[in-house]
């Protein structure tokens, strides 16, 4: 196929080959930014958080009036949330992943250390944590029960014992097994033991930069008359047991307001929320580009295709073949795309390089502009099929005729 | 004339329908694309408080750890202690100062048909009603004596005096709250916030306040914030420490009426945290600011980057969108060459010809405009799908509806105009040999 015809012919009309081109640049640029932004939104929505998220809910219990007794309160729950039908484990604790609300604090290796050696997110919970997150244990031991100690706000965190994430344990001790031995959590407390390793807990906040650093306390530690509880419930049974626990607690005492159960499911989608819309709307936008785009090169071409006529017929006329014609105007798109491309490439990269100073996102990683290439590539060849084929009809008789 | 132009752009149009529908659904995407997320990025940015968001000032002391900043980029804390809130109230030295802080209070209604709930309320000092001037539907803010005495009153929210008293007047009666009764002195009128700029800290998005307690009051209940609380060192043992503490959980706003008044404040805080240090706190350089509400806006970062990337995008996508249209349009007049040249050659003039090709345009455009404004309305309604808590900035309002439509009539004539400006310098000659 000569490409020296097509050129001149492109030649003669540039500023539709201008129009097409740089609509093909910009697609490309913008279509390989915001695919990597849905990348980068897909990875954080990955990410495990440790625990069993498909069999657990949460809620909390708000007591009121004077006389409230809230440790008492918590012991009496979570005997009754235990032995309910379908419940697997319970524990109380403040906080779960995802639900972008908790305790962070330093931890030391050193007492009244100046700067921390890791900042880790404060679960307290008591010795069934490990059953009611569904946690995977990796060294260690579990809590014993007597190691759980009553706390209220404001009274200082110091457990004899503690279990940390992996990720966190590494930090600590990079050259050593952590188990047994110990941190300080706070400028004036005695040290605490770390008796176990979990795999993986992620801290409640799921923007923060520390996500896989948390932190175990046994303690019964209500919030003033306030308590949360995780239970886990037998595989299948979580929105059944839900509504049974809703009202056994209820029931249980009336000085007290239930809150709403929450499924651990809608706490990861509402925690995930923005980004899962972020990932949505920028898909909208990519399909509905490159809809426009394929749609205005069906329409260009559709226009030279027509504009051509007579030129398709002489050339017929002279012994062009039908695969000659096709491809005559398959390979004017591949070289309008192509230039478009290679301004959309340079483009891509320059807006790349703004988002990443204005919004300190990443730098958009090199493969993305050739795969962009192949598929807008595969995208013009597609837009064009239906007019060169139309062109490819024409008939030799065309030339002939008068317009 | 110009109504013989406009039937002949229509007639136009309809000859070749797909090439026409590509190009208003085309412009109607971009339009659509672009002022949904216009809007949204618009509605969150719009200042709250127009009439004196350049008094409101929002009250900033750095009492962080001599070893490390607050926050990297070196702004001091964005809460006050429990301390510093009480004698800069003390003070008093702004034309009006208040602070406050989110409380989460169980309340227990007379009604036994209804059950007890969880309300989240704001606790405050009076000034905090004459600063951010909501409407009162009954009764009136308490005042600065029940302040000081520890008075036991409260001011209810709308929905908090429909859900307990069905909408009556309840200014007088009493709510029991934890187990002690509180007197309602007044009950707030709808109060339409966008979001809730004067607690950007404990989230803008939220459900507003369900109630209003005077902070000496609600202190004595010995009660821990359900806001954010963040300390930099142990606050030691029990609620008297927990006061005393160097932790932040306390929002502070002081209203300053002239640049003088601001200039003074900003002096009389940096005279105030020097004699702190000399009792050894504040470790840190002198570092408080007072910034004003569009100014907090900026710094708290009320328009999420994620909104400003989308309505980047989409403009590009506008951009698109109308290259596409100037293509398409091009093709268009090209193929009608012959028809110009006839009326060329008939007497018309290139501005007749400049006028009927721009109309033709301008209608594509306003079809465009029209439907983008439909899609936008479905845009915002996938908007507040999607994010729950931004249905109040998704909201279509009339100054929006305004500019979808002159932007897709300036971005149909901007697309027609060089096509146009094609068509008419056709020569006549030339198209008139067979």
């Amino acid at each position: 196929m000569e490409i020296r015809p097509i050129l001149s012919a492109l030649m003669r009309s540039k500023v539709s080959m201008i129009l097409i081109g740089l609509q093909v640049a910009l697609t490309l640029a913008i279509v390989c930014n915001a695919l990597f932004i849905i990348g980068q939104r897909m990875d954080r929505m990955n990410r495990p958080s440790g625990m069993n998220e498909a069999d657990t809910f949460t809620f909390g219990s708000n007591g009121f009036g004077q006389g409230y007794d809230a440790q008492a309160v918590l012991r009496s729950d979570l005997a009754l949330l235990r032995q309910l039908p379908g419940v697997a484990d319970a524990t109380n604790t403040n906080t779960t992943p995802l639900s972008q609300g908790g305790w962070n604090s330093p931890i030391n290796l050193q007492p009244r250390q100046k700067s921390a050696t890791a900042n880790t997110a404060f679960y307290m919970v008591d010795s069934h944590a490990l059953g009611a997150f569904g946690l995977r244990l990796v060294a260690g031991r579990n809590f014993k029960d007597e190691e759980v100690m009553p706390m209220d706000q404001g009274d200082r965190i110091q457990p004899s014992a503690v279990i940390v994430t992996k990720p966190l344990a590494e930090t600590l001790f990079p050259d050593s097994d952590a188990v047994g031995k110990q941190v300080y959590l706070g400028e004036d407390s005695p040290p605490s033991t770390i008796v176990g390793v979990v795999e993986r807990m992620q801290q409640p906040w799921i923007d923060s930069s520390t996500i896989e650093y948390s932190t175990l306390i046994p303690a019964f530690m209500p919030y003033g008359n306030y308590s949360r509880y995780l239970v886990r419930t037998e595989p299948g049974r979580r929105d059944e047991v839900m509504k049974a626990v809703e009202q056994k607690l209820a029931e249980a005492n009336s000085g007290r307001i239930i809150g709403r159960m929450r499924s651990m499911e809608q706490t990861r989608a509402d925690a995930y929320a923005g980004d899962r819309a972020m990932a949505i709307i920028l898909g909208t936008v990519i399909v509905a580009l490159l809809l426009v785009t394929a749609l205005g090169i069906v329409g260009m071409a559709s226009f030279w295709v027509a504009q051509r006529t007579r030129q398709i017929g002489t050339r017929r006329a002279l012994g062009a073949t039908k695969g000659d014609i096709l491809r005559y105007f398959q390979t004017e798109n591949f070289v309008i795309t192509t230039i478009g491309l290679l301004v959309g490439g340079v483009l891509a990269y320059a807006l790349s390089l703004w988002l990443m100073q204005a919004y300190q996102a990443p730098r958009l990683p090199w493969y993305y502009v050739p795969v962009g290439f192949a598929c807008l590539w595969l995208l013009g060849q597609l837009a064009v099929l239906g007019p060169a084929l139309r062109a490819s009809r024409v008939p030799p008789a065309v030339a002939t005729r008068s317009v | 004339m110009l109504t013989y132009y406009l039937q002949l752009g229509l007639r136009s149009l309809k000859r070749n329908p797909i090439l026409t529908a590509l190009m208003v659904v085309g412009i109607a995407l971009g339009i659509a694309a672009s002022m949904t997320t216009l809007t949204v990025l618009h509605l969150m940015g719009s200042n709250p408080i127009p009439w004196k968001s350049d008094k409101l000032h929002y009250v900033q002391l750095d009492n962080w750890s001599p070893d490390e900043p607050y926050s990297e980029d070196g702004r001091p804390p964005d809460q006050v202690t429990y301390r510093d809130a009480v004698a800069l109230m003390e003070a008093g030295k702004a034309d009006k100062q208040t602070v406050m802080f989110k409380l989460s209070l169980p309340i227990q209604p007379e009604n036994r048909d209804l059950k007890p709930f969880q309300a989240l309320g704001r606790v405050t000092y009076a000034d905090f009603f004459a600063m951010f001037e909501p409407r009162f539907k009954y009764g009136h803010a308490w005042n600065r004596d029940q302040d000081a005495s520890h008075a036991r009153v409260v001011v209810l929210g709308k929905d908090m005096n429909e859900k307990l008293f069905g909408g009556q007047d309840s200014v007088g009666k009493s709510v029991r709250m934890d187990g002690i009764d509180y007197t309602i002195v007044g009950v707030l009128d709808e109060w339409k916030l966008r979001f809730r700029y004067y607690d950007l800290t404990n989230g803008a998005f939220v459900d507003p306040d369900e109630f209003f307690m005077p902070f000496t009051t609600a202190v004595d209940l010995k009660r821990r914030a359900s806001g954010n609380n963040s300390c930099w060192k142990s606050p030691g043992e029990g609620w008297d420490a927990f006061l005393g503490s160097d932790c932040v959980w306390i929002q502070m706003w002081a209203q300053l009426d002239s640049p003088a008044r601001l200039a003074e404040y900003k002096a009389f805080l940096d005279s105030y945290v020097s004699e702190q240090k000399k009792l050894g706190r504040f470790p840190r350089p002198l570092n408080n600011r007072l910034l004003d509400v569009t100014e907090w806006m900026e710094d708290q970062r009320v328009v999420s980057r994620d909104v400003e990337v989308q309505t980047g995008l989409a403009f590009a996508f506008l951009v698109v969108c109308l290259v596409n249209t100037i293509g398409l349009l091009l093709a268009k007049f090209t193929r009608k060459a012959g028809e110009i040249g006839l009326r060329r050659a008939l007497g018309a003039s290139r501005r007749d010809v400049f006028t009927q090709f721009l109309i033709e345009s301008g209608v594509v455009g306003l079809s465009g405009g029209f439907l983008g404004l439909l899609l936008t309305g479905l845009g915002l309604v996938a908007v507040r799908a999607l994010y729950s808590e931004y249905r109040t900035v998704a909201q279509l309002d009339w100054m929006m509806v305004l500019t979808t439509i002159v932007l897709a009539i300036v971005a149909a004539l901007l697309a027609g105009l060089y096509p146009t400006w094609r068509a008419c310098r056709v020569q006549p000659a030339a198209q008139l040999k067979v």
